[in-house]
């Protein structure tokens, strides 16, 4: 798949509250095929203490606009450098970059998503949906402000949502949500993006009912092209670098996850 | 008509600007970015006898105007790349330099023995200055003798440019290049990584899983300048230079400084077009300044 760099104008940015926003971007050309799953690496200007690009999933495109959108949580240096941009600035990207999560085998798909790691999976949920698979997701955050625009993820099946502290679904972590402890595990396959942890335990547990796990990794890199080694993953044939033979992995693939 | 070419040894080159080993793949990453042919050469990632896995993650950490990295010559081995990297890149009209690395003298013999069968292959970079290996590397690069016995072991079974490529981490990098000179290098080429650290004072742990690593990026031109002058100044051998370069004014300073050609490392992750931007701005500087030739600047510093 070719790869660009291409100025963007940014022609949308939105506060979703004081930690996250999003960032639509327009294309100067037809944009290139992108698959769900698939990051660009941002160039930050104008904090001298960010030297390095920052790899943002993509979060859903709009092919008769040529956009994309970007969910972003101001995390470092360089994620809240970003928030200032205003609409009608450029901002400098490379894509698309990365594997994407591939086609299911069956119906009925479970996307689970953490915080800001649900934001691979607004775009995988509508592209799901639009060739006709069954698609439910679950979200969970630390408290309510945490579930980013789940009406979103409504247009596409069913949502349910955990809080640590209540404020918003059922209280808990993400894998404690009741769907996991029903008797049967009904879904053909789990698609996850979150914090290490929680998606290790969402692995384990759909590994465990014989289903596969789909995971998106989201390690530290350099390049995003495969070029400087740094952002690798031992996987079962070595380290492989996520930004080319990832972001996307079966868990199964993945050494100390089962 | 500006003549932008220049010689290393027997190695001629369209124009001084190369890509730094470990920065740029096998130069196949880059194709959907630019021409890779307009570059001078492409030196590509350091290669083993054996197949190495590299060090664990994390391997990486922004620093200010910089990154360390502790990537450890991950690569599948002279073997691999000569079966199924080398009848990909053979054709493509630029240099391949080949980064070689091990470590035990003998391991070093054996990669070089394996290029030098190899007509595409001009040259190959003698990398004595990797500081994120347990074994070789930057060992080799840190004394004058072991510097010196290794660049003799590799003179006498490599046939084509050999070139040394120094590490920073020495009192006085001028006797480490006088030394390979003397022990048969046909060029030097520096800097490699300095040694450096960094750390996450609130999980009070370092950021890179080997806790040290190697710093690049603009943090560390004003060294590399120095030490590149410094060199350039003690050997009559070419100096290849590095260290920092983003723009085609730095890679002129590292010209005017004595370096006859340049590599462009860490600016790669950044643009990965920038080497092609530095060639087109070198010749305009030599436009803007009526010379003909890179050679009216090379060590051109009044």
């Amino acid at each position: 798949m070719k790869k660009f760099i291409h100025d963007m104008l940014v022609v949308g940015r939105r506060n979703i509250n004081t930690h996250y926003y999003i960032l639509e971007l327009k294309a100067p050309d037809v944009l290139p095929e992108i698959i769900p799953g698939q990051f660009v690496q941002v160039e930050i200007k104008g904090n001298k203490n960010v030297f390095l690009r920052r790899p943002i999933s993509i979060h859903d495109i709009n092919t008769e606009e040529n956009t994309i959108k970007l969910l972003i949580q101001k995390l470092g240096e360089g994620t809240n450098t970003l928030s200032h941009i205003k609409s009608g600035e450029k901002l400098n990207i490379i894509y698309p970059l990365g594997n994407w999560f591939s086609k299911p085998h069956e119906d009925n798909l479970l996307l689970v998503g953490g915080g800001c790691g649900i934001a691979p999976l607004l775009y995988l949920s509508r592209y799901l949906s639009e060739r006709n698979y069954k698609v439910t997701t679950l979200i969970g955050g630390a408290s309510k402000g945490d579930i980013i625009e789940p009406d979103e993820y409504r247009k596409y099946g069913d949502v349910f949502i955990t809080t640590m502290d209540g404020s918003l679904g059922e209280r808990g972590l993400v894998t404690e949500h009741s769907l996991f402890k029903a008797k049967k595990f009904e879904y053909s396959m789990v698609y996850t993006c979150g914090p290490l942890a929680m998606m290790k335990a969402i692995s384990r547990f759909a590994v465990l009912h014989g289903k596969p796990c789909e995971v998106s990794l989201e390690n530290m890199m350099a390049c995003g092209i495969g070029a400087c080694l740094c952002c690798v993953v031992e996987t079962r044939h070595g380290n492989k670098c996520t930004c080319t033979e990832g972001p996307i992995y079966n868990s199964k693939e993945l050494v100390g996850w089962i | 008509m500006i003549d932008l070419g220049v010689t290393i040894k027997d190695l001629y080159l369209k124009n001084p600007v190369m890509t730094a080993s470990g920065t740029f793949g096998y130069g196949e990453e880059f194709t959907d970015f630019f021409d890779i042919a307009r570059l001078g050469g492409i030196f590509v990632k350091g290669t083993t006898g054996a197949h190495r896995e590299g060090n664990a993650y994390p391997r990486m950490a922004e620093t200010p105007m910089g990154m360390l990295n502790a990537v450890g010559l991950q690569n599948k081995g002279v073997d691999y790349f000569i079966s199924d990297i080398y009848p990909r890149i053979k054709d493509i009209d630029t240099h391949f330099i080949v980064n070689v690395s091990g470590s035990t003298v003998e391991e070093y013999i054996e990669v070089a023995s394996k290029l030098n069968e190899l007509d595409k292959i001009p040259a190959i970079e003698l990398n004595i200055s990797c500081p994120n290996v347990k074994e070789g590397g930057m060992a080799f690069g840190t004394s004058c003798h072991s510097a010196s016995t290794v660049t003799k072991a590799i003179r006498e079974v490599y046939k084509k440019t050999l070139i040394v490529k120094l590490s920073p981490n020495v009192t006085n990098i001028a006797e480490m290049a006088v030394a390979v000179e003397a022990a048969g290098a046909d060029s030097v080429s520096l800097i490699n990584t300095l040694l450096g650290m960094a750390i996450d004072a609130e999980r009070k742990r370092p950021l890179l899983s080997t806790i040290t690593g190697g710093l690049s990026g603009p943090a560390v031109k004003p060294i590399a300048l120095r030490m590149v002058w410094q060199v350039s100044k003690a050997v009559k051998i070419p100096v290849i230079g590095m260290g920092g370069i983003m723009t085609a004014t730095d890679a002129i300073e590292f010209l005017l400084c004595g370096a006859t050609a340049i590599q462009i490392g860490t600016a790669n992750f950044i643009d990965p077009a920038v080497s092609v931007k530095i060639i087109d701005g070198i010749e305009d500087y030599l436009r803007r300044h009526r010379h003909n030739s890179v050679y009216d600047i090379i060590g051109g510093l009044r």
